[in-house]
């Protein structure tokens, strides 16, 4: 176990370092440069100017020999400075996002595997009765819903019709000068619509899939067994067929950890909340080099590090995985 | 003895009336009292969080309006945009035009308390034309002879040649010495934390929520009635929308959708105050003038005629624009309204194509010539829906005269390094902000046609070249003017662009705000003198 551990994060520095390259690379050939926002279509720059700044950022060097000093400076954990206009470090930037988009990614999952869990089980166990029709529609219904649509309506009836939910940040003006609970409240009271409108999608993506995973594990021989030895439906479903119908959610779950640090641009936007989703997209558009590495690097390493949980933990939850 | 008693009469009957004054603001109180009073706070909505609040390192606009509070130049432009001072007192500017003096005025205080002197002025002008300093601005005053501070109330640069838009280039943010000498510009507090010397201090950035700033009651104008200023970031439309009406925005810009349609209720007129007037901007339709199929001037005047501006302002801002002749805006000093018009006549557009040689000779409803059907393609960026419904309804005009047009939307970084950039494109629908000085030199000089340079259609006109040098050279406004109009003739009849429409600003305020003035200049002029009525003030701290 624990050499097949150490092989696996072997294995994970030559990948991190084709990944990071290959991104560097690719990034670098989209056209444009992080000096253009200031300097294009700009009446008062000239192309002595426009040089001097490309040179301020070393973009006047070939392209390996910036990958070089961007790696140099990565393995010292030193992202570097951001290209925008604020020249702040890139970790920093990062790291003021971190919180308020993990929290509401986290917020979203456990929503999602309280509501869809049941809603799965219920809808395989009665399989075609009303109620499983029901979740049909809605599924249908939550798949075809775009989530800045139902988060506009929802901002137009809970908070401008009926004012009861505030519409837009993560605080209520004069936040500072509640106690320490109302600010907890006056928080948790912003996110209900982001938290709701982004668990509702995957709600339905997921009880579907926990209903399908669950229909296949009741059909299973040892679920036989299991009633043939004359225990009871209880007992059967939530005992023996849902642990084996769960195993999937771990591979989910694993698969979710970089997903954690991933805000949803056009969530962000709606909502204005100042997450990664949209600090990646400015990043991007603004050919902000650091800052979109910094966030690759960061997201690769995630996914990397996810996949491997997810496979210890299928290991130790399934002995016919840990003994092949 | 009768002067004394015209004397106590009249102190009776000013005693009386200003008694009287008190009965009425007495029996009329709170809400309905004209008196300015200090207090209550504006909420301002920003599409983008600001970048960077030291002027010289910021180019976006959500900064660009932070530091226009915190800050203050030497001069300005007042609301009939004509020049005042600002931190200078006054100027002389020498009979050559080369040497401009700047008195400044005494006891004015960074908000930190430091004295302000022209050491501040100085040294802000060595910091942009620092080579180190990676600034945006640095071009206007590489033009510089030589500046000096012979005394701590004085600044004087002198010029090699004259140059008209030096005085307003003096309108750019004084940093402050103390706190930035020998700092690496870019590493400095400041940029998150900024000292200015101007109407409002800043209090707190919150990154991408919000900024705060607090009246500074040392102000050299007096302290600005409205004691806190917040601007919310909220990057969509939309939302912005909802908090205005949910009472979360004091302010924001609105679309002419949201402007004719979404705000015309009696509630919504009730509570907010809505404003509308010409933006300092164009949009253009720009030809590639190398491209053969644009080389005749016949075919740009007939494609001025084919299209129907008013309809586009029609369809695009829902009437909330105007028709735009030229590159400036209509109503300032160097916008010439009489120039040559294009009324809308697709007859006179097909007669003058028929002149330069295209005429349907296939009768595949296209026009030809030398076989070649009159075929292009219009670029322009994502993200700007006015462009791209300007865009779309252009390929319905010329497609009834038989020119086929496509439509092309890029990404902007792309859409700038493909294919204006390097003149790789046929035909363009940009838009221009018009700034307060009509120079144009960098846009239409016939030097500023190489890649990456603004003259990206390429255009080139001996006279218009003569005219702009001139124009950039001269301080006298009515010489200017005369340059200014005859280069607007020439622009009308030559139509390197297209010019489409001038939008409109469409401001809305929330209606407890007072003292506001339409101007000119727009009404954020006065800012310092908006106020709240007592009895309407929202927030007590």
């Amino acid at each position: 176990m624990l050499r097949f551990l150490i092989r696996r994060l072997l294995m994970m520095i030559p990948l991190m370092l084709g990944i990071t390259l290959i991104s560097f690379v690719v990034i670098h050939l989209a056209p444009g440069e992080p000096t253009d926002m200031q300097t294009q279509l700009n009446p008062e720059t000239g192309v002595e100017l426009r040089e001097r700044l490309r040179a301020q950022y070393d973009l006047d060097k070939p392209l390996l020999v910036q990958y070089g000093s961007w790696l140099g400076r990565l393995v010292q954990l030193d992202f570097g400075k951001s290209f925008s206009q604020d020249h702040r470090p890139v970790g920093e930037k990062v790291l003021e996002r971190l919180p308020i988009t993990i929290g509401i990614n986290l917020l979203s999952i456990a929503v999602i595997l309280l509501v869809s869990v049941p809603i799965g089980i219920l809808s395989a166990t009665k399989q075609n009765s009303g109620f499983d029709r029901l979740t049909t529609v809605f599924v249908f219904i939550g798949f075809a819903t775009p989530s800045f649509w139902l988060a506009l309506l929802l901002m137009d009836v809970l908070g401008v019709r009926l004012g009861v939910l505030p519409i837009s940040g993560i605080k209520s003006m004069g936040h500072e000068y509640l106690g320490p609970l109302e600010q907890w409240l006056d928080t948790l009271r912003h996110l209900i619509l982001p938290v709701f409108v982004s668990a509702f999608g995957g709600v339905a993506g997921f009880s579907r899939y926990m209903r399908s995973n669950m229909l296949e594990v009741v059909r299973q021989d040892y679920i036989l067994t299991a009633r043939a030895k004359g225990l009871g439906e209880r007992a059967v479903i939530y005992r023996h067929a849902l642990r084996n119908a769960l195993l999937p959610v771990i591979t989910i779950l694993g698969l979710s950890v970089p997903g954690l640090i991933g805000g949803s641009v056009i969530f962000e936007t709606i909502f204005a909340i100042p997450g990664m989703g949209k600090l990646f997209y400015d990043g991007v558009m603004m050919r902000d080099y650091p800052l979109i590495m910094g966030i690759l690097v960061i997201g690769a390493f995630l996914t990397l590090v996810g996949n491997l949980l997810a496979d210890l933990g299928y290991a130790l939850a399934d002995p016919r995985i840990r003994n092949a | 003895m009768r002067f004394c008693m015209v004397l106590i009469l009249m102190l009776v009957l000013l005693g009386g009336c200003r008694k009287s004054e008190e009965n009425s603001s007495a029996a009329a109180p709170g809400p309905e009292s004209l008196e300015p009073v200090k207090g209550d706070t504006l909420l301002m909505g920003s599409i983008g969080d600001a970048s960077n609040l030291l002027p010289v390192l910021a180019s976006d606009a959500s900064s660009s309006d932070i530091n226009g509070l915190v800050y203050n130049g030497l001069v300005r432009y007042d609301k009939e945009l004509k020049f005042e001072g600002e931190l200078a007192e006054s100027w002389e500017i020498s009979e050559d035009n080369l040497t401009f003096t700047f008195h400044l005025r005494k006891g004015v205080k960074w908000h930190d308390g430091a004295p302000f002197t022209s050491a501040d002025v100085l040294f802000t002008y060595e910091l942009l034309i620092d080579p180190k300093t990676p600034t945006a601005y640095a071009e206007r005053y590489l033009q510089v002879a030589s500046a000096e501070a012979p005394d701590p109330y004085t600044f004087v640069v002198r010029y090699e040649k004259p140059l008209a838009s030096a005085l307003i280039s003096w309108g750019f943010a004084v940093h402050p010495r103390h706190l930035l000498e020998g700092v690496e510009i870019t590493q400095s507090p400041l940029s998150r934390s900024p000292v200015g010397t101007g109407p409002y201090r800043f209090a707190q950035w919150l990154p991408g929520e919000k900024v705060v700033l607090e009246s500074n009651p040392d102000y050299f104008e007096g302290e600005p009635n409205l004691r806190r200023i917040v601007y919310r970031i909220i990057p969509d439309e939309s939302t912005m929308f909802l908090e205005l009406k949910a009472g979360g925005l004091d302010y924001m810009g609105l679309s002419p959708l949201q402007f004719d349609r979404m705000s015309d209720s009696e509630s919504f007129r009730k509570k907010f105050n809505k404003y509308r007037y010409p933006a300092f901007a164009y949009t253009y339709l720009g030809y590639n003038l190398r491209n053969p199929l644009f080389e005749d001037r016949r075919v740009r005047q007939a494609l001025g005629h084919a299209i129907d501006k008013q309809e586009l302002i029609e369809g695009v801002l829902l009437g909330l624009g105007q028709e735009a002749t030229g590159p400036y805006k209509p109503g300032t000093w160097s916008h010439n309204p009489d120039v040559k018009r294009y009324a809308f006549d697709p007859v006179k557009a097909k007669a003058l194509l028929a002149e330069a040689g295209w005429v349907d000779t296939d009768d595949d409803g296209l026009l030809d010539k030398d076989g070649r059907p009159f075929a292009f393609t219009i670029v322009t960026n994502q993200g700007n829906d006015q462009r791209i419904k300007t865009g779309e309804i252009i390929q319905i005009r010329l497609k009834d005269i038989g020119i086929e047009v496509k439509l092309r939307v890029i990404e902007w970084a792309s859409f700038l390094k493909e294919f204006i950039n390097p003149g790789n494109f046929e035909a363009t629908i940009l838009g221009w902000t018009v700034p307060i000085d009509p120079d144009g030199y960098n846009v239409w000089h016939s030097s500023k046609t190489g890649p990456g340079e603004l003259n990206f259609v390429g255009f080139a006109n001996a006279e218009v070249d003569e005219l702009l040098e001139k124009g950039r050279r001269s301080l006298d406004l009515e010489q200017r003017r005369a340059y200014y109009y005859r280069f607007q003739e020439i622009l009308a009849e030559e139509q390197p662009y297209n010019f489409l429409y001038v939008p409109e600003t469409l401001p809305v305020v929330s209606s407890r705000f007072r003292g506001i003035e339409v101007a000119p200049a727009g009404i954020m002029h006065n800012l310092i003198d908006w106020y709240v009525p007592l009895g309407l003030q929202k927030y007590a701290r």
